[in-house]
């Protein structure tokens, strides 16, 4: 039986890995990835079987405890957003030595044009880097049909396979046939070979050596994969290679059938075969991608001296930002002269009336209090720096405060605030969320804390994952615990309520402990307006 | 059948809850559909802006290429003019007059006025006070579906029997609330459109 459903790529690969027999999911919130955890958490056959869906402290934590559920034969997936990847590199690079026992789905989606990004890093290099394969879905259907596709490859192959969203297909909704009924989970089964697991240099060598001889047998199931399609065409001028979404914008260009060779990839490790089929049947090929030039460079090699190839290295795809039909469009006009009028049409110059409106923390948020304060506190010091973090809290660098000096990853504030005190800076202070700082920021914190830096912890806390949309955090109610745990002088220890009624009470704290020698941590707290409204309206 | 949508507003003014409505809507008519939008941090009152496509037939692409779009449905006059480039020659801009001013450079409104007006093809009234006439004013965005809606080719009683259904949970008072608002707006579109 099937049922239709109307998902986003997201929640269509989420309910794919339920119905394919799922039995953990883990995560750390961030765009565009947190609808996938999200979405086992509010389904009912999740519910009912007890599906772990706890959000993880970080992408580490949440990529290692995936990996035990696999350890046990069991299939889980673990999702997160392509800088999160950096996080889980450890276990991810290393899961590929040990390999998996159930099947186990390393998603991460990515996000070209940084839409919600600090940088448009393409997850598919470290897969290649690991040497594992990746499953790159190009609508909301292959999504979901590559649950099940990608635990029966995990388990076929005995590898962890990493599936490649972007934000437009992580965030894009789409009616997608689905199993009306789950497969059973898989029971309790330890690996047959416990060697590979403890990866000391003598199991490791053996496993490396048996990784690179697996290539082939990936390399051969590209070739066979149901997602690798070559669609010969009857114009020999140009061959096109599309991935994932790309393949929708070169449909959208010949809606009447397009009379180029195309040939689609959507698993990896390239299917070398198809590739060298297609170029012996053109003369030249557009590489058309998501993300970073990862195929055009697999085919250009340092020398460049074959086939021509066109893509983004070359500047006929854009070298930054997202794909459009637009841009893929102009690509092939550039190349097709002839067809210039069948591939573009005219549209309207932008308005020169438009102003940029960038986004705001919320009227009634705490953090503006904070920063309100802080910037007074501020004042009176000749050369303040300010290290700030990942999180709604980041948009303090906007008008009207203007606060913050840096922003760089989760956790870096606490870290990067040290460094520039060890350097001198004074006073050097570092501004966090309560998710991040449970998420990266505890160990930057004991650095702190065993060298009595002097500089002060603001932690923002705001009793949510805030950015993403309201998520639970970790460390809310035991934040004071946590410091105090890690070493934090108690009476160097400090909580305020982050409310306008406070600002001058705010004002004078960040002042006692900014010149107060060592280090000082700071929690002011206030619910996030947003987590707060939709509280009070449950309760209502 | 072929709809192309650019939903635009201001983040947290409810462009979302107008492609849900659509989205039940084309799937109880039987039509593909794909809806494109963007979460995280433009949602924090920047602006933002959802690709809805609606067609008889399979749909390619998540975004709407420049110049294709039959409509841009707006909650705020400026963010309809952003999205002028994906309209089409035939295409509509139906928009919500009242300006979302949360920046100081927000531009004059004679100036948003007369670039909306001189694309000639623009369903444009103060969608704020007819909410408030009929419903309440937080059913703005309802008055806005139902002034496009005779520009979508799905039958109005298909686009109300989704309002039913995702209002639902809400109680009988919001649905109905929301489906004055629905016709409130459509019969002002119908008034403008036939002028």
């Amino acid at each position: 039986m099937k049922t239709k459903k109307l998902l986003l790529g997201d929640e269509a690969l989420a309910l794919g890995a339920i119905n394919a027999g799922l039995s953990g999911a883990y995560a750390y919130p961030g765009t565009p990835s947190t609808e996938i955890l999200e979405y086992v958490q509010k389904n009912p056959v999740a519910k009912e079987r007890k599906i772990h869906s706890h959000w993880s402290s970080n992408e580490k934590t949440a990529m290692e405890e995936a990996l035990g559920m696999s350890f046990c034969g069991k299939r889980a997936i673990v999702s997160m957003k392509h800088v999160g990847l950096n996080v889980a590199a450890d276990p991810f690079v290393n899961s590929a030595m040990t390999g998996a026992n159930g099947g186990l789905l390393v998603i991460s989606a990515d996000d070209p044009s940084m839409h919600s990004s600090q940088n448009e890093q393409d997850s598919r290099f470290y897969a290649r880097f690991a040497m594992l394969p990746i499953l790159e879905p190009s609508d909301q259907q292959e999504a979901y049909d590559m649950g099940a596709y990608g635990f029966e490859l995990s388990e076929k192959l005995r590898l962890p396979v990493m599936l490649r969203l972007v934000t437009r297909l992580s965030h894009s909704r789409a009616v997608v046939t689905t199993d009306s009924v789950a497969t059973e989970e898989n029971t309790m089964a330890y690996p047959a070979d416990t060697r590979r697991w403890v990866l000391m240099p003598g199991n490791s060598r053996v496993r490396y050596k048996d990784l690179i001889a697996q290539q082939t047998q990936m390399e051969a199931m590209s070739e066979e994969s149901p997602f690798n399609t070559l669609t010969p065409g009857t114009d020999s001028r140009l061959g096109i290679i599309a991935s994932g979404i790309a393949a929708n914008y070169v449909k959208e260009c010949f809606a009447e059938g397009c009379p180029f060779s195309v040939l689609k990839i959507s698993q990896y490790p390239l299917p070398k075969q198809k590739i060298a089929e297609l170029a012996s049947a053109c003369d030249a090929i557009i590489v058309i991608e998501e993300g970073q030039p990862v195929i055009e460079e697999s085919l250009r090699g340092l020398l460049d001296r074959g086939l021509k190839v066109y893509g983004r290295l070359d500047g006929h795809l854009p070298r930054t930002g997202e794909l459009t039909p637009d841009c893929v469009a102009a690509a092939l006009a550039g190349l097709l002269p002839d067809m210039k009028e069948q591939l573009t049409h005219p549209a309207a110059m932008p308005s020169d009336k438009v102003v940029a409106r960038p986004p705001a923390l919320c009227q009634g948020c705490g953090h503006r209090d904070v920063y309100a304060a802080l910037n007074a506190a501020l004042e009176t010091f000749e050369s303040p720096k300010v290290f700030g973090d990942i999180g709604c809290y980041t948009l303090g660098w906007l008008a009207p405060f203007n606060a913050i000096d840096t922003c760089v990853d989760m956790g870096a504030s606490i870290t990067m605030a040290k460094g520039a005190a060890d350097a001198g800076q004074h006073p050097a202070v570092a501004i966090i969320g309560d998710s991040t700082f449970t998420h990266s920021g505890m160990t930057g914190l004991l650095d702190a804390v065993n060298e009595d830096t002097t500089m002060t912890v603001i932690i923002s806390d705001n009793l949510t994952t805030g950015m993403t949309g309201g998520q639970d955090s970790q460390g809310t109610g035991k934040l004071e615990e946590i410091c105090i745990g890690l070493g934090v002088k108690p009476q160097r220890l400090k909580t305020i309520d982050s409310l306008p009624r406070n600002h001058e009470e705010m004002k004078q704290l960040f002042t006692d402990e900014f010149n107060h020698p060592g280090l000082s941590v700071i929690i002011s707290r206030r619910e996030c307006i947003q987590t707060a409204r939709r509280h009070a309206k449950k309760q209502s | 059948m072929k709809t192309d949508i650019i939903l635009a507003g201001v983040g947290g003014q409810g462009i979302l809850s107008i492609a849900t409505i659509l989205g039940a809507a084309a799937l109880s008519d039987n039509l593909y559909l794909k809806q494109a939008e963007v979460h995280g941090m433009s949602q924090r009152g920047g602006d933002v802006m959802s690709c809805l496509r609606l067609s008889s037939s399979p749909i390619a692409s998540d975004l709407i290429p420049q110049g294709k779009a039959d409509l841009v449905v707006s909650l705020e006059p400026m963010e309809a003019l952003r999205y002028i480039q994906w309209l089409s020659p035939q295409g509509w801009i139906v928009t919500n007059t009242v300006p979302m001013v949360n920046i100081t450079s927000y531009p004059p409104m004679e100036d948003i006025t007369g670039a909306l007006d001189a694309t000639g093809r623009v369903v444009s009234f103060d969608m704020d006070e007819v909410a408030k006439e009929v419903a309440s004013a937080r059913a703005s965005n309802m008055v806005l579906l139902g002034a496009a809606a005779p520009m979508i080719d799905i039958p109005v009683d298909k686009i109300e029997n989704a309002i039913r259904e995702v209002f639902g949970a809400k109680g009988e008072r919001i649905v109905e609330n929301n489906l004055m608002a629905f016709r409130a707006g459509l019969e002002k579109a119908k008034a403008i459109i036939n002028r």
